[in-house]
């Protein structure tokens, strides 16, 4: 068996897997599942344009938080999911190119700092406004969409409209790294100076990779809302931020299907350790920790590491 | 012959030290200008003036005529102006030919084109070309950070020369290169040189090197041109042999 091969069958299988996931788990599990489509096209957001175009930011929640609650506000007050949709996109893309503006001054550890100060903005936006966002109280009663006479009211439905949501936005993705973009960004993370005097306009390539990473934040967001129904601005705070880069991270930062690893640790696996009750989040800490000190470019990094190691040794015997 | 590069009265102080100081010279179409002097002299520096990397305290520079002086890198680069770095540079994680293809990319239209238009556009065959053109087919799929330092240095050229250049400035492109990959430098460089009429400003510290290729050379110390002539004339000018040796 060779290693393309191999992969379009795992691809198959985990494809195979989402899809039947849904019928065996109970509402719980349903969730989480949702939770990880969502959580994914948040992270594949993060992985562009940190990953990719190798730019820091602490800000991704922030971006989730305005998706949310631009999906929150326009579907309770009677407009389509659509609509929060194409408006969140536009927002979030015209917000994170603003954010990016530093980010052509400043960069690594200080750009992560005014990344972070972004977010707490935000956060605080959504605390304190309460004219618009109702503050600590919260919106409730987030209605789920229905399409073209399909109702996603229940769990499994949502899943699926999720999973749709997720396929459209990896494609998206794929299509857009597979592109001369993408071959800019990646020169923009390994070498900006010589990318310039390769005529790469640095500036905007920097400006646009936060700009597609906020958007795909916002279109987490939107996402999100009608999933939880009931969104509060704790939600969006730091943590969040700070989850989605270990997601971006753990899985493989700078690999296509990293964000997918790493969502899937991120939000399931806390969940398969509670079986230790008090000492879940102590092994889960562990668990990354062990992983990021002896793999640094993460799971898929490591599964990388393996299959060469493999084919080396079937080699070998051969 | 026209004047393809022109520098006038070109001046970069940090604080009180003059890198470069008030440096004028011209270079014909079709020439290659070596670019001599001590360490510290100032070469790397009145490249990085001439292509935007550093802004000028004062002077000008002029291609083709065009003052391009405070013009960003990525631009020049679009006007057909190629470099090399001293020190290597080229995308380790991309494969020779990525490097190569993201190299030639950023030429033809916009950047909405480029997402949206045809994904090639004519740039693969271009770094084909090129590939066959410096020997490198056999590492083309192979990543760049894997390929000895020669190999890399080639690349690295070879990525300059992806602009379609008129005007090419190449940082030391013999450090670090053995002698069998010199001697296949320094045609291709020739053979590029005659065929696409490209001009050539080359600083480097192998001398052999330079008084083979370049037509003439311009020797800097302290930030100011001290000498000017042929190879021949430059070999036994004494201020030269002064400058490096010291007195």
């Amino acid at each position: 068996m060779n290693g393309k091969r191999g992969l379009s069958l795992i691809f198959l299988f985990s494809i195979g897997v989402l899809v039947a996931a849904p019928f065996g788990l109970k509402p719980y599990g349903i969730y989480l599942l949702s939770l990880w489509a969502v959580m994914t096209i948040a992270a594949i957001g993060l992985n562009l344009t940190l990953g990719y175009a190798g730019q820091i930011s602490l800000a991704q929640a922030a971006f989730v938080g305005i998706g949310a609650y631009t999906g929150a506000l326009l579907t309770t007050n009677g407009w389509p999911l659509g609509a929060a949709f194409a408006l969140a996109i536009v927002l979030c893309f015209a917000v994170g190119w603003l954010l990016g503006y530093p980010a052509l001054r400043v960069a690594h550890h200080y750009l992560a700092f005014v990344t972070l100060s972004f977010a707490t903005l935000v956060y605080l936006v959504l605390r304190n406004e309460e004219w618009l966002t109702k503050g600590v109280y919260g919106i409730t009663g987030i209605p789920r969409p229905t399409l073209l006479g399909w109702s996603t009211q229940g769990p499994v439905d949502f899943y699926f409209f999720c999973l749709g949501v997720l396929a459209l936005t990896s494609l998206a993705a794929w299509w857009l790294l597979r592109s001369p973009w993408g071959r800019a960004f990646t020169a923009l993370r390994e070498n900006p100076v010589r990318a310039l005097s390769l005529g790469v306009d640095t500036r905007r390539y920097t400006l646009m990779a936060f700009a597609i990473g906020s958007a795909l934040g916002g279109v987490a967001g939107v996402l999100y809302a009608p999933l939880v129904q009931f969104i509060e601005p704790n939600a969006f705070a730091l943590n969040l931020s700070f989850n989605l880069l270990l997601m971006v991270i753990v899985g493989g930062a700078g690999r296509f299907f990293g964000p997918f690893l790493g969502a899937a640790v991120s939000v399931l696996l806390p969940e398969w350790l509670r079986f230790s009750e008090g000492l879940y989040l102590i092994l889960y800490a562990t668990f990354v920790m062990v992983l990021l000190a002896f793999f640094p470019s993460g799971l898929l990094g490591l599964a990388e590491r393996a299959q060469r190691a493999w084919l080396r040794s079937s080699k070998s015997a051969s | 012959m026209a004047a393809v590069l022109q520098v006038r009265e070109l001046t970069k102080a940090f604080g009180g030290v003059h890198a470069v100081n008030g440096v004028s010279f011209e270079v014909r179409e079709g020439e290659i200008l070596g670019l001599i002097g001590p360490n510290g002299s100032g070469k790397s520096t009145l490249f990085n003036c001439i292509l935007g990397q550093l802004a000028p305290s004062s002077g000008e520079v002029r291609v083709d005529g065009r003052a391009i002086t405070g013009m960003r890198p990525c631009d020049l680069n679009r006007l057909g102006i190629g470099r090399t770095f001293q020190l290597l540079q080229v995308f380790p994680q991309l494969t020779v030919r990525e490097n190569l293809v993201l190299a030639g990319q950023e030429h033809q239209g916009s950047m909405w084109t480029r997402l949206l238009g045809p994904r090639d556009a004519g740039v693969g065959a271009a770094a084909d070309r090129m590939i066959e053109f410096f020997r490198l087919a056999a590492l083309a799929d192979e990543r760049a950070g894997s390929l000895s330092y020669g190999q890399q240095k080639l690349l690295d050229v070879a990525m300059a020369f992806m602009a379609g250049p008129r005007l090419v400035l190449l940082d030391e492109p013999a450090g670090g290169v053995n002698l069998t990959m010199l001697a296949g430098l320094r045609e291709r460089l020739r053979a590029i040189n005659e065929s696409e009429r490209a001009t050539f400003v080359v600083i480097e510290h192998n001398m052999e090197f330079v008084m083979s290729l370049c037509t003439r050379i311009l020797v800097l110390a302290e930030g100011r041109i001290i000498a000017e002539g042929t190879p021949q004339a430059i070999r036994n000018d004494p201020r030269v042999i002064e400058a490096y040796l010291g007195n």
